[in-house]
């Protein structure tokens, strides 16, 4: 058995999911004797596909085109899928990053196949692969097994590990799609990306501020404690539907599921919405007023107290501690 | 412009999930089922197609009798003519999107609005699995669109950014929270969704390729400690992430 991981890039750089994936493909290959192959897309990749090796991929196969400098689904789902063919693969892994969900539908079609989407764990029992895969946000988990000859698992972003691999090396191959203008139905012509801002989706640590900050311009405490831990700044979905914080900060049912280590909510009473966006974080700190507040349900650490008083105190006892 | 908006009907984001008898889907009993939220966006911005380039929008929905509930707002909100592929078996994202890309080429549509996942099973899959089916462009997760000659330039939410998506018509469009403010459906548009006619269509057998062994909930946390309920308190408590939790 054969499992073809798509490992992502963007602007030259693979991206930390990529290793992640390419390590999680090597646990379930181990465990059915099979082989990984991962594959890298773009416009030049060659130089640094071969990362991947250190990670459990000992062939990297890498389709290179001018065109394929930005993102566009339906050339990137034609070739993983050609690819995929080609090698004979009986199951593609992808990360279940903005990319990975935009394109894995289109490759289980490609495929025949079935998709696992965003599974956030994997077990081998007998020949199959049983994936976990959280619904209604996390509120439930389901066990599901893909039962079409080729199989398309996407999983999630922070939750496999990828340790820091070995010394092993891969062998780097240029591998050939043929792609006509046809295949370019649609394709990116902008990226505009927030310089120096991190997305709650990728965060590690995650300070997130909810409505009893009572204000837009209190967030200031919690971009500042953010910033001291290198975190990203996260909103309850109160704070975005007053319009004080963008969407792409919110975290919860209609907004992003986040599993990071650390994820503090400062002055959030815990809204079933929000908590199950949020609950499979490491470790979880609520600062609250209100000793009821549903957040401490699911906390590790709590502290009852008023916001505008703890998270200052907090922010310099940090920065003591990080020498910062 | 022939338009097509799929709509999904899932319980609502405050319901507190119970495991149901056959362990594998949820306790339906007391839940209040609403239109997946992102599919308002997808209605909303199917409107505001119509009224901009004239034409039809046509709402449809995969699923049991209940789901007509769904369908009736989406004609209280504007929508012209609403089909229900009426199939209550559990489905998996590829079966769906099947059944959905049948009845979606009958119509040949200009363009077709999904929300960006239905918030039961967060496959985040159907609606471009249903372009792939139907061999034409998708965007998924946009946040705002624009129509210029033949083709749609969508601005789609990544981490940490945005991307600008130039797409050629015919194309699927996944919604995404930010698109714009759903309206309210008139009193007018209710009182008028009420006398319009749901088609019922039974489409053809499919058989999923994604099995469900089981759904059960997360293992509850254990209560956490409450360090301190003052100022006080900060020291211990990142004493506590750096040595104990080792996350700082």
């Amino acid at each position: 058995m054969k499992i073809l991981v798509f490992a992502e890039q963007r602007d030259h750089k693979l991206k930390k999911t990529a290793y992640e994936v390419v390590q999680a493909a090597r646990t379930v290959a181990d465990q059915l004797k099979g082989e990984v192959v991962a594959l890298v897309i773009g416009d030049a990749v060659q130089s640094f596909a071969g990362e991947l090796g250190a990670f459990g991929a000992k062939r990297v196969l890498t389709v290179e085109d001018p065109r394929l400098l930005q993102y566009s689904t339906t050339a990137y789902a034609k070739i993983v899928a050609d690819i995929a063919l080609k090698e004979n693969a009986s199951a593609v892994f992808l990360s279940a990053t903005a990319m990975g969900k935009d394109c894995a539908p289109r490759i289980a079609v490609r495929l025949d196949a079935g998709l696992a989407s965003d599974c956030t764990s994997l077990k081998v029992e007998g020949e199959e692969i049983i994936a976990t895969r959280p619904v209604y946000a996390g509120k439930a988990l389901t066990d599901v097994k893909v039962v079409s000859s080729v199989k398309v698992f996407s999983l999630r972003p922070n939750v496999f590990t990828a340790g820091t691999g070995n010394d092993s090396a891969a062998s780097v191959e240029e591998a050939n799609v043929q792609l006509s203008e046809e295949d370019f139905g649609c394709r990116v012509v902008e990226v505009a990306q927030s310089k120096g801002r991190l997305d709650v989706a990728e965060a590690d640590i995650i300070v997130t501020g909810g409505r009893g900050l009572k204000a837009p311009e209190n967030f200031n405490i919690i971009e500042e404690l953010a910033g001291v831990l290198g975190g990203a700044v996260g909103a309850s979905r109160a704070v975005v539907d007053a319009g004080w914080r963008p969407h792409d900060e919110q975290v919860g049912q209609t907004g992003k599921t986040v599993s990071p280590s650390l994820y503090i909510a400062i002055a959030v009473s815990g809204a079933i919405q929000h908590l199950a966006g949020m609950s499979s974080s490491k470790y979880i700190v609520a600062i609250n007023k209100d000793k009821d507040a549903p957040i401490f349900q699911v906390a590790d650490y709590g502290i009852v107290g008023d916001a505008f008083e703890i998270v200052p105190a907090l922010t310099s006892e940090v920065k003591k501690l990080l020498g910062k | 412009m022939k338009i097509v908006v799929c709509t999904s009907h899932v319980p609502d984001s405050a319901t507190k999930v119970n495991i149901g008898g056959d362990g594998k889907t949820i306790d339906k009993a007391g839940v209040n089922f609403i239109i997946s939220p992102y599919d308002e966006f997808a209605i909303e911005e199917s409107l505001r197609f119509k009224e901009k380039n004239g034409g039809e929008v046509v709402a449809v929905s995969l699923g049991g009798d209940p789901h007509k509930e769904t369908l009736r707002k989406t004609l209280a909100m504007g929508a012209d003519k609403a089909v229900l592929l009426k199939d209550e078996s559990s489905q998996d994202s590829f079966s769906v999107a099947r059944a959905i890309a049948d009845y979606v080429k009958e119509v040949s549509p200009d363009i077709v609005f999904f929300g960006k996942q239905s918030i039961d099973t967060d496959n985040a899959a159907v609606g471009s699995m249903v372009a792939e089916m139907l061999g034409i462009p998708s965007v998924s997760v946009v946040v705002k669109l624009e129509m210029q000659s033949g083709k749609v330039i969508a601005e789609r939410e990544i981490e940490g950014g945005h991307e600008k998506v130039e797409a050629r018509l015919p194309c699927v469009i996944t919604a995404q929270k930010g698109l714009n403010e759903p309206r309210y459906p008139s009193l007018k548009g209710i009182m008028g969704a009420k006398n319009k006619p749901i088609e019922e269509r039974a489409p053809a057998a499919r058989s999923p390729k994604v099995q469900l062994l089981g759904m059960r909930k997360p293992l509850p946390k254990n209560p956490g400690k409450i360090v301190g309920t003052d100022v006080s308190a900060v020291p211990q408590l990142v004493k506590l992430l750096h040595e104990e939790a080792k996350v700082i």
